[in-house]
């Protein structure tokens, strides 16, 4: 767990008004409440995440919950696909794992035409 | 040896600090990592185009590569862990769409992630994999919804199905027994059979949101004496001191007697509210009034408009 002083130490660029609005924004999302938040460490590698979007990448902040909830989507996504895969890895033999990686490799998008 | 920062950037050598600031931000757009997860090609682009920037961005740093002074490498700054590195983990949950805590994929995780491959896409000769969810609605009394029960609900194709109402339940709430619908295809999911409870109104307890109210009878002597008065609760009586020269309509609180503790919500409390009750006539009060004189004689209609 990490204090809002050890993460100010740590992002030393970090405006704390900007981190008010953006908690409040539920943008982060700390534990603990007002005056006694606990990050983690994900929290301050989305805090820096939000200034890059902000500062180098010039992202209005307008616009900044559309990306992030397409950045959330996204990670969940690749979680869900990395599940499947562990799922095929687990319950699919050998043999038709083999035949899917094979099918993907070739695959056209006319086959679907055939669904 | 790492690569000509000016190249990197795609910017002449003798480009302005607005045309390489320019250039940086287009590359850092089109290469963040956090744009681009699991490209390994865009996160290099990413770090060789920040480097590049660190390095040519500032004039003391460009005026010494340029004179040769110093070369491309090294300047690469130590990047802190990139939010992917924590987001594409486990850790990533905690801003999931589904909750921190890992959980099962649902019929519709499957629907739309991967429709026709667990539906069958429509073609024939495939069952459905999952069964049907069956809606059924459900009678119970007020009692068993504030203090959760387990009944037995017997449904139209004869089966019985043991209903677990937890407790705090409301009117309108629906259970999910996972499931208890319709059956799947094979090797598939049974679905699930979806309860609506509906709650009997109770004789005098009356539910307002986690608290309880009830209008509670007194006698005339309690009302004017006071006294420890026996009240129900869900949870069964308990015994309550009523103050002296409590009137009608008094109301009085029983702290965490009312619907009991359930999912988050802490125990309610109970609002009685008092209605003095004379019973039947008495010669003995009769003959005391009579002779009473108050000792503040008031008006209890004096608030009230009189007719004109």
């Amino acid at each position: 767990m990490i204090s809002i002083e050890v993460l100010i130490a740590q992002v030393p660029d970090l405006d704390p008004g900007d981190l008010d609005r953006w908690i409040g924004n539920e943008w982060v999302r700390p534990d603990g409440h007002a005056g006694d938040y606990a990050f983690r460490e994900i929290d301050v590698a989305r805090i820096r995440l939000i200034q890059e979007l902000c500062h180098e990448l010039q992202l209005d902040e307008a616009a900044l919950p559309i990306v992030l909830s397409l950045l959330d989507q996204l990670y969940d996504l690749r979680r869900r696909m990395r599940e499947l895969g562990t799922g095929l890895g687990r319950t699919v033999p050998e043999t038709a794992r083999q035949e899917l990686a094979a099918y993907l490799y070739e695959y056209r998008a006319i086959d679907d035409m055939t669904a | 040896m790492a690569e000509d920062p000016y190249k990197t950037l795609g910017v002449s050598r003798d480009a302005s600090q607005d045309d390489i600031r320019r250039a940086y931000h287009k590359a850092a757009k089109k290469h963040h990592p956090d744009l681009n997860p699991g490209n390994t090609k865009a996160e290099e682009r990413f770090k060789a185009a920040s480097a590049a920037n660190a390095l040519l961005s500032d004039p003391d740093k460009r005026g010494q590569f340029d004179r040769g002074e110093i070369d491309a490498a090294g300047t690469e700054q130590a990047r802190h862990p990139s939010y992917r590195d924590y987001a594409d983990g486990e850790a990533g949950r905690r801003y999931g769409q589904s909750g921190p805590q890992p959980s099962g994929w649902s019929a519709e995780d499957l629907g739309s992630i991967f429709g026709s491959m667990f539906n069958g896409g429509g073609r024939p000769g495939k069952s459905n994999m999952r069964g049907s969810d069956d809606r059924y609605s459900f009678t119970t009394d007020f009692l068993d919804a504030v203090n959760g029960a387990t009944r037995r609900l017997t449904l139209p194709d004869g089966r019985t199905l043991d209903v677990k109402i937890p407790a705090g339940t409301s009117d309108g709430q629906v259970l999910r027994l996972r499931g208890q619908g319709g059956a799947a295809g094979k090797g598939g999911v049974d679905g699930d059979a979806l309860v609506e409870i509906h709650v009997r109104p109770h004789p005098y307890f009356k539910r307002d949101g986690q608290h309880i109210r009830l209008e509670l009878p007194v006698s005339l002597s309690e009302a004017v004496l006071g006294g420890s008065i026996e009240v129900p609760t869900p949870g069964g009586s308990v015994r309550m001191q009523i103050p002296a020269g409590s009137d009608s309509g008094t109301k009085l609180r029983l702290r965490g007697r009312g619907v009991p503790m359930h999912g988050g919500h802490p125990a309610g409390d109970i609002y009685a509210s008092l209605r003095v009750v004379l019973g039947k006539p008495d010669a003995a009060l009769e003959a005391f009034l009579r002779d009473w004189k108050p000792e503040h004689p008031h008006d209890p209609r004096r608030e009230m408009e009189t007719s004109p």
